[in-house]
C-alpha cells in the first residue's frame, strides 16, 4: 500500500466512525496515523488496534468503532447504529423550536413593567402542563435567568487563608525571605467544594408534559456548574444527556438532548433503569456522595420490589436522594403509585416539580441539601 | 538496573510480558508497544482487579526500567506529586551559615539555599530524573479536576520547572501508564494525549492460563474450576463482578485450605475471596451449587 492510500484509507475511516457518533478528531486521527507507522500496516489486526487505541475515548465508543471498521474495511456499508437510527424529528417533542411569539424587549405594545412583574409571578405558579404556547415561550426565558445554586461539601484539598491551621510550607518559606526568622504564620484551610449533582429525567409517555420543563431545568444546573452536575434520562433505558446539555443555548443544547434520547415518550421501568444506573455509573462514583434528583411521577411498568430495591442502594450511596413528582403538586395528591410507595422509604426529600416556583423551590432543596 | 532492548514488534512484547508471567492479549500487546514506541502515554481502563498496575510493573521488569508510583487521591497536591523543597534542612543550613558569620553575601546565601539537594523529588519530577523510566499514575480518576489540569501540562512536554532551580526535562520520556476505574470521567484532554485502552475480563483460557502462571501450586484442575466458577460469577448480574485478582485470591484461599479441586462446602466456605458485597454473596449461596461450579 503506498503511504497516499494509507492516508485516505485512514481519513474516509475517520469520516465513518464520526457518522457512527465517535468524536475521532483530527489530531486522533493524526495519532492514528503514528500508530501505523510502528506496525505492520497489511495486518488487519494491527489496524484495527491501532485505530482503537487511538480514536477511542471510552467504554461506549469500542461498539460503534467495532461496526463502523468492518463497515469499512470489510467493504461492506456500515449497517446505521442503533442510536442514529431512532433520531426521529422528535426534536419538537424535546425542544420546541417556534420562534418568540413576538413579545419582547422590542415589542412596541409591551405592557408596563409592573404588570409583567406580576403576569411572571402569575406564571410561576401555573401547572407546566396546562400553558399556552406563548406562556411557554415565556417561561423558557425565565427558566433561562436561572442559576440553581450547588450544595458544597468539605474538601480535602487545603489552600491558603486568613484562618485555620498553620501551613509549614508557607510559613518557612516566607521565614527563609526574612533570613530564617520565623516573623508571621501562614495558614491554611480547607474551601467547601461543590457537592456533585446528579439529575435523573423520566421521559417516559406520562412525564410528557413535564419533560421539557425538567430537562430545561436541568440546562439551567449543568450550565452553572458544568464540572459536578450529571445529567440522565430515564424511561425504557438509560441516556447520559450530560455532554448535550453543557452547550450554552437552553434550546440548541435541549435538541441536542433530545436526539440522543432514544426511548422519549415511551414507557417506564423504573426499577431496571435505576439498576443500569447504578451498575453502569453510581456505584463506581457518580451517585457516591452526590445528590441525586429523581424526577419522576413514579408509574412503574416493572416490578415495583425491584425499585425498592434499587432505590436502597442508592440511598447507601447518596448523599442525600431527592425525588420530585409534578403531581405532588396537585390539590389532594397521595403517592398511591406502585412506583412510588416502593420509592418513598428511600426518599430524603419528596417535592413538586410543577410550576416555575416549585422548580426554584427544589433549586433551594438541592442547595440545602 | 541497566535497560534492556525494547521487544520490536507487539508479538515480542507480548512473549517478554509473558516471561514475567503477565499474559497479555494482542490488544494489549499492541497498546504497549505504541506507547513505547510513540512515547504516549497509556490510559487504562477497565473493572478493577484486570490487572492495569501490574501491567506497569510487568512493563517495568521488562524494559528494565525504574517503575516510580504515583497513587491518587482526593486532595492530591503538587508539594506531594512534583517536588517539595525541605524546609528544615534549609533552616539549619541557614542557621549554621549565620554561625559561620558566612551570611555576609544575602545572594549567595540566597543561591545556596535553593540547592538540588534540598529538594525532594516526588514520583513525576523522580520519574522525569532518573530517564528512562516507567511512571505509573494509578487511579486518576480519584484525584480531582485541577491536579488533571497539571498532570495535562506534565504530560504534554515531559518537563518541569522550578522556579528557583530551572527546568528539568526527561532525556528519554518516561513510559507513562494511567490507569482509572471509572469512578468519575476523565477530561478529553487528558484523554486525547493518551493511547485509550479498555480492558475486559480475560477470556476462560486465558484466565486459567494466568492462574497457572501466577499460581504454579495450584492443580490445574482446580485453576480450570475456579476460572469457570469465576465466569460463571460474572454473568449473574452482581453488585461486584469478581476480577482476576479475585479469582487469584480464591484459588490461593482454596490451595491453602489443602483443595485439589472446587467442591460446593469449599466454595461456600471461601467465598468472601471472591465475594465482597452481602447481597452478591447471599444471592451465590441461594444458587444450586451445580450453577457455579458448572455440574
Amino acid at each position: 500500500m503506498a503511504e497516499r492510500d494509507v492516508v485516505d484509507t485512514v481519513l474516509g475511516f475517520a469520516r465513518t466512525l464520526r457518522h457512527a457518533g465517535v468524536p475521532a478528531s483530527p489530531d486522533r486521527v493524526q495519532a492514528m496515523l503514528a500508530a501505523l507507522g510502528h506496525l505492520d500496516v497489511l495486518r488487519p489486526s494491527a489496524v484495527y488496534w491501532a485505530g482503537r487505541l487511538t480514536l477511542c475515548a471510552g467504554p461506549d465508543d469500542l461498539d460503534r468503532y467495532d461496526a463502523a471498521f468492518l463497515g469499512w474495511f470489510s467493504g461492506r456499508r456500515p449497517r446505521p447504529a442503533p442510536a442514529a437510527a431512532q433520531v426521529q424529528p422528535r426534536l419538537a417533542v424535546s425542544a420546541p423550536l417556534d420562534a418568540g411569539t413576538g413579545e419582547g424587549d422590542e415589542d412596541p405594545d409591551a405592557p408596563d413593567l409592573a404588570a409583567r412583574a406580576s403576569a411572571d409571578e402569575v406564571l410561576r405558579h401555573r401547572d407546566v402542563a396546562g400553558l399556552t404556547d406563548a406562556e411557554k415561550a415565556h417561561l423558557r426565558r425565565l427558566f433561562a435567568l436561572m442559576v440553581p445554586a450547588a450544595p458544597m461539601r468539605p474538601a480535602r484539598r487545603r489552600r491558603p487563608a486568613v484562618h485555620g491551621s498553620v501551613h509549614p510550607a508557607r510559613t518557612v518559606r516566607r521565614a527563609l525571605r526574612d533570613g530564617g526568622e520565623v516573623s508571621r504564620l501562614v495558614h491554611r484551610r480547607a474551601r467547601p467544594r461543590p457537592r456533585r449533582v446528579v439529575l435523573l429525567v423520566d421521559v417516559s409517555g406520562s412525564m410528557t408534559p413535564y419533560a421539557d420543563a425538567l430537562l430545561r431545568f436541568a440546562h439551567a444546573a449543568v450550565r452553572a456548574r458544568p464540572a459536578s452536575t450529571e445529567v440522565f434520562t430515564i424511561g425504557t433505558r438509560l441516556t447520559r444527556v450530560t455532554r448535550e446539555l453543557r452547550l450554552r443555548d437552553p434550546d440548541r443544547a435541549l435538541a441536542a438532548g433530545g436526539q440522543a434520547i432514544p426511548d422519549w415518550s415511551g414507557g417506564t421501568r423504573l426499577g431496571e433503569v435505576l439498576k443500569a444506573f447504578l451498575d453502569r455509573w453510581g456505584q463506581r462514583g457518580t451517585a457516591r456522595g452526590a445528590v441525586v434528583v429523581v424526577c419522576s411521577d413514579g408509574w412503574e411498568r416493572g416490578d415495583a420490589a425491584l425499585l425498592a430495591e434499587q432505590m436502597a442502594r442508592l440511598k447507601r450511596l447518596a448523599h442525600t436522594v431527592v425525588w420530585v413528582n409534578p403531581h405532588k403538586g396537585r390539590m389532594g395528591y397521595e403517592p398511591l403509585t406502585g412506583g412510588m410507595q416502593a420509592a418513598l422509604p428511600s426518599v430524603d426529600h419528596f417535592v413538586a416539580g410543577h410550576s416555575m416556583a416549585a422548580f426554584e423551590e427544589l433549586s433551594g432543596v438541592i442547595a440545602r441539601a | 538496573m541497566s535497560e534492556r532492548t525494547v521487544p520490536g514488534t507487539p508479538d515480542e512484547l507480548a512473549a517478554a510480558l509473558e516471561g514475567t508471567g503477565y499474559l497479555a492479549d494482542e490488544g494489549l500487546a499492541t497498546a504497549a508497544h505504541l506507547a513505547l514506541a510513540m512515547h504516549r502515554p497509556l490510559f487504562l481502563e477497565g473493572e478493577a482487579g484486570v490487572g492495569k498496575t501490574a501491567l506497569a510493573q510487568a512493563l517495568a521488569q521488562i524494559t528494565g526500567r525504574p517503575l516510580y508510583r504515583l497513587q491518587c487521591y482526593e486532595g492530591l497536591e503538587a508539594s506531594q506529586a512534583l517536588y517539595d523543597w525541605d524546609f528544615g534542612r534549609q533552616l539549619l543550613h541557614l542557621r549554621a551559615a549565620e554561625a559561620a558569620h558566612a551570611a555576609d553575601d544575602p545572594a549567595r546565601l540566597e543561591a545556596s539555599l535553593y540547592d538540588r539537594r534540598f529538594l525532594l523529588a516526588r514520583p513525576l519530577l523522580q520519574a522525569l530524573e532518573d530517564a528512562p523510566s516507567v511512571l505509573l499514575v494509578d487511579e486518576v480518576d480519584r484525584a480531582d479536576d485541577e491536579f488533571e489540569a497539571f498532570l495535562l501540562e506534565i504530560l504534554s512536554d515531559f518537563t518541569i520547572s522550578i522556579p528557583e532551580l530551572g527546568t528539568v526535562r526527561a532525556e528519554v520520556p518516561p513510559l507513562v501508564v494511567l490507569t482509572s476505574n471509572r469512578t468519575r470521567e476523565v477530561h478529553d484532554a487528558l484523554k486525547r494525549r493518551c493511547l485509550y485502552h479498555w480492558l475486559a475480563h480475560p477470556d476462560f483460557d486465558r484466565e486459567v492460563a494466568i492462574l497457572r502462571r501466577r499460581l504454579p501450586q495450584v492443580t490445574e484442575q482446580l485453576a480450570r474450576q475456579v476460572a469457570r466458577a469465576t465466569a460463571t460469577l460474572r454473568t449473574l448480574d452482581l453488585l461486584k463482578p469478581p476480577g482476576v485478582a479475585e479469582a487469584m485470591d480464591w484459588a490461593t484461599a482454596l490451595h491453602t485450605l489443602g483443595a485439589r479441586d472446587l467442591d460446593p462446602d469449599l466454595a461456600a466456605r471461601t467465598l468472601g475471596a471472591v465475594l465482597k458485597y452481602r447481597e452478591d454473596t447471599e444471592r451465590v449461596r441461594s444458587l444450586a451449587p451445580e450453577a457455579l461450579l458448572g455440574g
